[in-house]
């Protein structure tokens, strides 16, 4: 049986400090979450957002597969650079040269939306908090892409709860073909090409963002050699129950259908997983060739092979998993993605797919390479003036601009599933259904008392020794139905510990 | 859907000839028009003066 899909994004975004000399990545992002968390209302009793990032249970080495190969680079945890665990239970912090926001743990696709829109509006506030202590004619600017177009990529990478028991070999080969095809309406477009030896003329648009830097189908590394499938085993849960499927092959989304699309097929496509529901007729025969054919190929006519050699477009791939959801759904219900937002991801699913089908431009308003190309077709057409117009990548670089004034993403005619609201207080306030609801309550509460935080620990300072540490081993409890009450009631950390362990 | 089952049946060969370029209606056409419009007004008023430079200049290393 399925187990409920908790998942979550991390989102890398590309930064530039414009006005000064040379550009420090690491100094930007620095100063961009130092501007964001001291321009955050302190109240006496909450204390200081910034808490410390405990990081007594990260081990981005430990491979799914198993000992890692002798030849692997798994990924350094950096201890150093600025941290900071926000109310809503995020994590907003330096990693490597990029400001990064990890969304809450949240029970369905539709809040990881909310959370990912919300993470928009902090960096937003972030940037302009910048304005405010950087020397005149300084800024900060970042933008929610994935390539800088040189040969650099940096990632959007998706969290899904998955059941320790399940073989990792199923869950590969499902996922790669899902990753390989989802494509058609994950990607969030780029103009040009980034793989050696292809030229403009060969790829004057494509896709994703991402296509162009995955060079293996499975392995535990995230920064060279990229491979379709991540095997970092890393829980952040009870690691005998659990296993986290980190998703690296993703495109960060400014369309919020193509977010919502993004995750909701992907935990369903991991539940069907769960249930056995996929055979391994969608297997694919050469999945790293597959991204860049499917993602440089507009057209949507690029086909890739199966491994009982049946010749397949991305579409026609997406369609028959589509159709086993269907059935899968039928037959299991869909309470691990949640009844209600699993059919509406069913229904979109068919919709966007359909359109595609159709006339990819009928679906400018929900997929963001369609959209963004609408927008560069305009342009040129409006001014005269071809793809190679160097004004044409400045164009592409700023649809994904998170400056409120400058981003044509959202000018972009894009559909909204989420409300100003909602959005607006996911900025403050976590999900209600998962333990990050206990995390964010607790820092709004006691974070003057929280010395470090985690994903699945809260290690508090109540005034006497020794340090005490509240596991959050279940990512599906510490929600408000759980903890609410208990949280209301307790009027100090000290009081909230003792009942906890009482 | 029972439409999308046959095409799927067939669906390694299936004919995507009639899918090129399927002509809109003009009513629909001009709709789409008239939105792109706006929507390039608005562009031309945000995009970056000096945008050349900052794609130039736009490098982003150290990436997961």
């Amino acid at each position: 049986m399925a187990i409920g899909k908790v998942c979550g994004i991390e989102t890398e975004y590309g930064i530039v400090h414009r006005g000064v000399a040379e550009s420090n990545p690491v100094t930007a992002s620095s100063l961009l979450i130092n501007a964001y968390v001291s321009g955050l209302t302190v109240t006496a009793a909450s204390g200081s957002p910034s808490v410390g990032w405990d990081f007594e249970d990260e081990s981005p080495g430990n491979d799914a597969r198993g000992p890692a190969p002798a030849d692997a680079a798994p990924p350094e945890v950096e201890t150093h650079l600025v941290n900071a665990v926000l109310t809503n239970g995020a994590r907003f912090y330096v990693d490597h040269a990029h400001p990064e926001i990890a969304t809450p743990e949240c029970a369905d696709a539709r809040s990881v939306l909310v959370f990912d829109r919300a993470a928009e509006v902090i960096v937003a506030r972030a940037m302009a908090a910048a304005i405010g202590v950087l020397p005149p004619g300084q800024e900060l600017v970042v933008h929610k892409n994935n390539s800088d177009g040189k040969g650099n990529s940096y990632g959007c990478h998706e969290n899904y709860l998955m059941d320790r028991a399940v073989p990792f070999g199923r869950i590969v080969t499902a996922a790669t073909t899902h990753f390989v095809t989802r494509q058609v309406f994950t990607g969030a477009g780029k103009v040009g090409c980034e793989v050696p030896g292809t030229s403009r003329e060969d790829v004057r648009y494509q896709l994703s963002q991402r296509a162009d830097f995955f060079e293996a189908e499975v392995g535990l590394e995230t920064t060279l050699k990229r491979p379709i499938v991540n095997t970092r085993d890393e829980p952040h849960a009870d690691a005998q129950r659990y296993r986290r499927l980190h998703v690296i092959a993703g495109d960060a989304n400014l369309a919020e259908v193509a977010t919502f699309l993004k995750v909701g097929t992907t935990a369903i496509v991991l539940a069907m997983v769960e249930d056995e529901a996929l055979d391994r007729s969608l297997a694919l025969r050469n999945p790293v060739s597959a991204v860049r054919a499917v993602s440089h190929d507009p057209s949507l006519a690029a086909t890739v092979e199966t491994v009982d050699g049946a010749s397949l477009t991305a579409l026609e791939v997406q369609f028959e998993l589509l159709d086993r959801a269907k059935k899968w759904a039928e037959e299991r219900g869909l309470d691990a993605v949640g009844t209600e937002v699993g059919a509406e991801v069913l229904r979109r699913w068919e919709q966007v797919l359909t359109g595609l089908e159709a006339d990819p431009t009928s679906v400018a308003g929900q997929v963001d390479w369609v959209a963004k190309r609408r927008l560069i077709d305009g342009w040129v057409d409006r001014h005269g003036t071809d793809w190679d117009d160097p004004r044409v990548a400045a164009l592409a670089l700023q649809y994904h601009d998170l400056r409120p004034a400058r981003g044509l993403a959202r000018r972009a005619g894009l559909e909204r599933l989420t409300d100003d609201s909602e959005v607006a207080a996911a900025v403050t306030d976590p999900p209600t259904d998962t333990r990050a609801y206990f995390r964010g309550r607790c820092l709004d509460k006691f974070a003057s008392s929280i010395v470090a935080a985690n994903w699945d620990s809260l290690v508090f300072d109540v005034g006497q020794e020794p340090l005490r540490r509240v596991p959050m081993m279940e990512p599906s409890r510490g929600t408000e139905a759980h903890v609410g009450r208990l949280l209301d009631e307790c009027s100090t950390p000290a009081e909230l510990v003792a009942r906890l362990s009482g | 859907m029972a439409e999308r089952e046959q095409k799927k049946r067939t669906a390694p060969q299936r004919e995507t000839e009639e899918v090129e370029d399927a002509p809109q209606t003009n009513e629909r056409g001009e709709e789409i028009k008239a939105d792109i419009d706006e929507l390039l007004d608005e562009i031309d008023d945000v995009l970056e003066t000096n945008a050349e430079d900052f794609v130039r200049s736009y490098v982003q290393k150290g990436g997961q």
